[in-house]
């Protein structure tokens, strides 16, 4: 089983229809990334997602004064990259290749064609992006109640 | 046999700084020792003349000779005077109490530990227990997140504990030379599993931490009733008698800390509890 299959098997890819699992794969391949390779560009154009099979990635931007701030880790199973779904395609933030990484990448324009071709897919397409972004949401907005604040702060 | 409601004296032996404001006592028996503890009980622990907490006990459950591990976090007056306690400060002991973990009835499949902050606290020794009787558990993955990197308890231990157990430590704020992740615990948590067979998970830290944690684990496929939370409230006597920790129908120092998930789910939505 190669990369390619196996992210299909990871949710939430796995709830696609055989048809439209299919139709995923036509716009994927095997990528590796050395560690320290940047994977995107914040405000570059955004045109790809990937699946993490192995190695781990940062996210992060670049903040004045005080360097690339790191906002996020991502490891196998994750997934990187939403911004090639919405307008206006570009890169809210840049990646970099913590360790050696292999992944599914996906071709976000050809993604969009397909999408747009066949309805259907593009809604459980679209359906199991937002779930991620959901999960994403609800992580972060965790992060924001600060929960683990000491009583010195 | 000691009495519920009266302190047994308990020296400081030693005192090792957690974190900034995290402290761990070491404590032994200065007369009469407590009974051995469960992992996931407490004690009341008794600064002289300022008053008296629940703190869990955070140590080695296997422990024989009444000696008691309790990690304590400097929030207010009391906790305040028992983080500062320094060898050979006296202090109070009332307990053991409450229901543990139950760590015993997860043999046989795997383990899903998930601490935040201090909640690591007490389930160190749930770490521990597994530790000691490897082989009658499965997979076992710990998921333990804090504020920065310099805010995990028990730094020191986690390399020796990783050869036997999955660990994946995440912060909300990195700081230069951290390697390990940086993201909400419930990130890492929804990429461990699924879990085919049977897994119990054991969460500790703030109860929004821990109701978002048991939502991811329930997708991956654990069960509401073996998915366990140990709950806060303001104990007092330990022995259900004053009514202070009252949880709906739960007397929590007697009936938890430690309930079920299908037992706390439907008492934590409920916003005047």
């Amino acid at each position: 089983m190669s990369a390619v299959d196996r992210f299909t098997a990871l949710p939430p890819f796995s709830r696609l229809t055989p048809e439209e699992t299919a139709l995923l794969t036509r716009a994927t391949r095997e990528v590796a990334f050395a560690a320290g390779e940047r994977l995107c560009e914040e405000g570059r154009p955004a045109d790809r997602l990937w699946v993490l099979e192995s190695g781990r990635v940062e996210v992060g931007t670049a903040v004045p004064g005080r360097g690339d701030v790191v906002v996020q880790t991502l490891g196998p199973g994750e997934l990187l990259g939403w911004s090639w779904l919405v307008p206006p395609h570009r890169w809210d933030f840049g990646a970099r290749a913590l360790t050696t990484v292999t992944a599914a990448e996906l071709d976000g324009r050809l993604l969009r064609e397909l999408a747009d071709a066949d309805p259907a897919f593009g809604y459980a397409l679209t359906r199991a992006m937002f779930e991620v972004l959901a999960h994403r949401l609800r992580g972060t907005r965790a992060r924001l109640l600060d929960l683990y604040r000491s009583g010195r702060d | 046999m000691t009495e519920p409601m009266l302190p047994v004296p308990y020296r400081v032996e030693r005192r090792t700084e957690q974190t900034r404001d995290t402290a761990t006592l070491r404590l032994v028996p200065a007369g009469p020792a407590l009974p051995r503890f469960r992992p996931g009980q407490f004690t009341m622990l008794y600064a002289r003349g300022i008053g008296e907490v629940a703190i869990s006990i955070s140590g080695d459950p296997s422990t024989e000779d009444g000696v008691l591990e309790q990690t304590v976090r400097d929030v207010g007056a009391v906790s305040h005077a028992l983080h500062d306690a320094g060898p050979g400060t006296v202090l109070g002991v009332r307990g053991p109490f409450g229901r543990g973990w139950d760590v015993e009835s997860a043999r046989g499949g795997d383990v899903v530990i998930v601490a935040g902050g201090v909640g690591l606290a007490p389930l160190r020794p749930v770490v521990l227990a597994v530790l000691a009787d490897r082989a009658a558990y499965g997979r076992v993955v710990l998921v333990a997140g804090a504020r920065t990197p310099g805010d995990f308890l028990y730094r020191g231990e986690f390399a020796a504990w990783e050869p036997s157990i999955e660990v994946r430590r995440t912060v909300d704020q990195p700081a230069a030379g951290w390697t390990g992740g940086v993201g909400f615990v419930t990130e890492p948590l929804a990429t461990v599993g699924p879990f085919p067979g049977r897994a119990t998970a054991f969460l500790c830290g703030p109860e929004p931490m821990m109701r978002f944690s048991a939502q991811v684990l329930r997708r991956r496929g654990i069960p509401p009733a073996d998915i366990r939370v140990s709950l806060e409230r303001n104990m007092q006597c330990g022995t259900a008698l004053c009514g202070h920790c009252q949880l709906g129908p739960l007397l929590l120092c007697r009936d938890g800390p430690v309930v079920s998930y299908a037992e706390a789910e439907p008492l934590l939505l409920v916003r005047e509890l």
